[in-house]
């Protein structure tokens, strides 16, 4: 199991290093930078004066070296630039270039510095994963009790009216798009005008203080969302399981119905849900993204959306990052897991 | 100068508009139930009630896609058409043009009000499943094609061919999508080409993929294998030009470089994911006795993966392409969320509800929820067509 840990932590630093290198690349495509510096300096730069503010700070040297130096691996440029000044990019804001360390990449835990936010990388990074944590934290909640429940009801006799009632439920909650959902849940809970007022149509004020009444709708539309495919899941795996041979053995024992669900069939109806629940993280990441722009909570996906409008480099290779643990970690919690609830597993 | 039409003034114009649909619509169940014994798993559709309300939704909008679209019918006004005297009326207003003469063929009333620009939104609506309709099956197509051709030898070879072919595929998958949007969509990117590049690649799948499909079948009857391949070749590689590089020697095919953008984005996060199913389906599927039973014959690898592997993978298969098309409709709205999808004066509908959904406080609701109810009842048809498939095929 150690040695399976060790190898799969290898294939996600790999994996992490070919998307930063990949998200850098793009990012440094020379008319991206051209964005870049126009929203720093001004709209109406001359493509001269472009020029000019990119190799004051450091952009026009070639993408390997500044991929190198971003990693941590070369030491920071230290430019004098045409204004006679000298910039380094190890130096904080006010401090002196003698007293600046050579070396500041990720290897020395410096994600750098946020040209739209004008913070430090990692401290953004660090809040705006709380913000969506919570967010994601109360979703989990919503979402998978409440997906379990409707599957494993719906999967218990297939076909029967309550099926077809929950599978119609649950299809419709996942064919609507967050973006719709949220938008009528907006406009039946939150307008003023018909309405019925409960709940604030964003959550604004959810970033400092967390009530019921803020926080509910955007839990909701992305906990409606995912909850249809995780229903679907447990139903078809859970039907399954009703049709095998050991669940009849035990109905003509003499076992009552709900026995043999709840002491029979579930457990060996939760593999799939559980692999399904996992993969729903990384997908829960895009789904933040609209959730929190429609809502207007600015957490990680309104940071991703920010920094990828303003071609923010060092804040998205950093969001890439983030993006990349999750898929992977996920994905191994899911394969160990799977181990501890059916032992003749192996994953090695 | 008309009144003001009443809630059902509003819904007997709605359904009058939509005639041309609502006939082609019963026409199509009429001759399909009366044959269904004949017409296989699309005929056992009609034996599943959830399969046929499935059927009817997608049919809905694809017969008005067509309508609207080839002999433009079903919409009142012009989507793009702008009256200042008509900004973000309510449903029913008569219609009247402030600047320039009223068009005479427009209709006497905004069926469902007017945008916040004075646009029709019922127009709009009509305008933007011809887009959804278009875009969001072929590239999905195109995707299959990719996953296709690429997951099959992955699943069959395995090796170092599938290592390294898995390791591309998790790597697309990992980037978070709406970043992927941004890096491959915006005016910058395009303006170096890479779309283009991409799309020189990815298109070639299909091409690649018929040929081997015919010259795997008929590669001991030359002459039939050879007219077929000509035909794919000459035909394939043309569109190929056409639609990838925009150089179609003959000037009929010309794909806009807006739109290719936004499909090759589309064909290409679909496409990893595709990947892998056909990939798992193929590692299941080669254990089989008749897999081995081939190879005795001394089938050619690809014979046996195209003409005895596929085949057998089709089921899951064909669920998966249902559910996709809805998914990639989903993603076509979601770019449009984020202003990342086509032209910003086009009628579609996630660009629609995005504008809409800022006027949602200040109580106008017609804007932003006849797009989303559109959208909302497509993907729930391509669900239930999925289920209804799915489960008529399992009864076999």
């Amino acid at each position: 199991m150690g040695k399976f840990i060790l190898r799969r932590v290898g294939v996600m630093l790999l994996t992490a290093l070919c998307l930063t290198f990949i998200v850098f690349f793009l990012t440094n495509l020379y008319p991206n930078l051209e964005k870049l510096a126009k929203t720093q300096g001004n709209f109406r730069m001359s493509d001269g004066e472009v020029a000019t503010y990119l190799n004051n700070n450091g952009y026009l040297q070639p993408t390997i070296v500044k991929y190198g130096q971003w990693l941590g691996f070369l030491p920071g440029y230290v430019i004098e630039g045409t204004d006679g000044n000298i910039r380094a990019k190890c130096a904080a804001p006010g401090q002196p270039i003698e007293e600046a360390p050579r070396f500041c990449g990720v290897l020395q835990g410096e994600w750098g510095r946020s040209t739209v936010i004008k913070e430090d990388v990692g401290k953004i990074i660090r809040e705006k994963l709380a913000l969506t944590g919570i967010l994601m934290f109360w979703v989990m909640l919503l979402m998978v009790p409440s997906a379990l429940i409707i599957g494993v009801l719906a999967g218990m006799r297939e076909g029967s009216r309550t099926d077809r009632t929950l599978s119609t439920f649950s299809i419709a909650t996942t064919a609507t798009p967050e973006y719709v959902s949220g938008v009528l849940f907006i406009a039946i809970f939150a307008s003023s005008a018909v309405g019925l007022k409960w709940f604030k149509g964003t959550a604004t004020t959810a970033m400092d203080n967390i009530t019921f009444e803020n926080f509910f709708l955007p839990v909701l539309t992305i906990a409606a969302y995912g909850m249809g495919y995780i229903a679907r899941m447990t139903r078809a795996s859970m039907a399954e399981v009703m049709t095998s041979q050991y669940i009849r053995t035990a109905r003509l024992k003499g076992v009552s119905f709900g026995n043999i669900v709840l002491k029979h069939a579930l457990r060996n109806a939760l593999i799939a849900p559980f692999t399904v629940i996992m993969l729903q993280f990384p997908w829960l990441l895009n789904g933040v993204v609209i959730v929190e722009t429609l809502f207007n909570y600015k957490g990680f996906g309104w940071v991703l959306v920010l920094a990828a409008g303003n071609n923010d480099i060092e804040l998205l290779l950093a969001v890439s990052v983030i993006s990349v643990i999750v898929v992977l970690v996920t994905q191994l919690i899911s394969d160990i897991g799977y181990v501890y609830l059916n032992p003749r597993i192996s994953v090695t | 100068m008309n009144d003001a039409l009443s809630w059902g003034g509003i819904i007997t114009q709605i359904i009058l508009q939509f005639m041309p649909t609502l006939i082609a619509l019963v026409i199509t169940f009429a001759v399909s139930i009366t044959y269904k014994r004949k017409l296989g798993l699309y005929g056992k559709l009609f034996d599943s009630t959830i399969g046929m309300i499935g059927l009817a939704l997608v049919l809905f909008w694809v017969y008005t896609a067509v309508f609207a679209g080839v002999f433009d019918l079903i919409a009142t006004h012009d989507p793009l058409d702008q009256s200042a005297s008509m900004k973000k009326k309510l449903p029913g207003t008569p219609y009247t043009k402030l600047i320039g003469t009223p068009d005479p063929e427009a209709g006497a009333y905004y069926l469902l009000g007017g945008d916040n620009l004075g646009r029709d939104v019922f127009s709009r609506v009509i305008a933007g499943s011809i887009k959804v309709i278009l875009i969001a099956p072929f590239a999905t197509i195109f995707a299959f094609m990719v996953g296709i051709t690429l997951g099959l030898p992955a699943g069959y070879y395995g090796g170092k061919f599938d290592t390294v072919l898995s390791f591309i595929a998790n790597l697309v998958l990992a980037f978070p999508v709406i970043l992927l949007f941004y890096l491959l969509v915006t005016p910058e990117i395009v303006l170096t080409g890479i779309p283009v590049y991409m799309a020189g690649v990815l298109f070639i799948f299909p091409v690649i993929f018929l040929v081997i499909l015919w010259n795997s079948r008929y590669h001991t009857q030359p002459a039939k294998r050879n007219v077929y391949l000509a035909v794919t070749l000459v035909i394939g590689l043309w569109a190929y030009l056409g639609i990838a590089w925009d150089m179609d020697p003959l000037g009929i095919i010309s794909f806009p470089p807006n739109l290719l953008v936004v499909f090759v984005s589309v064909v290409f996060v679909n496409s990893p994911t595709v990947f892998r199913i056909v990939r798992g389906l193929a590692l299941d599927i080669k254990t089989r006795d008749y897999v081995a039973a081939a190879q005795t014959r001394g089938e050619g690898p690809w014979y046996i993966m195209l003409w005895e592997i596929l085949p057998n993978a089709r089921g899951p298969l064909l669920v998966d392409f249902c559910l996709r098309i809805g998914y990639t409709t989903i993603l076509l709205g979601t770019l449009g969320f984020f202003g990342l999808g086509l032209e910003s004066e086009s009628a579609d509908w996630g660009k629609m509800i995005i504008d809409g959904r800022r006027l949602l406080s200040a109580n106008i609701l017609h804007i932003a929820i006849p797009p989303a109810l559109a959208l909302l009842t497509l993907v729930l048809g391509l669900n239930f067509l999925a289920d209804g498939l799915r489960e008529e095929s399992l009864r076999d």
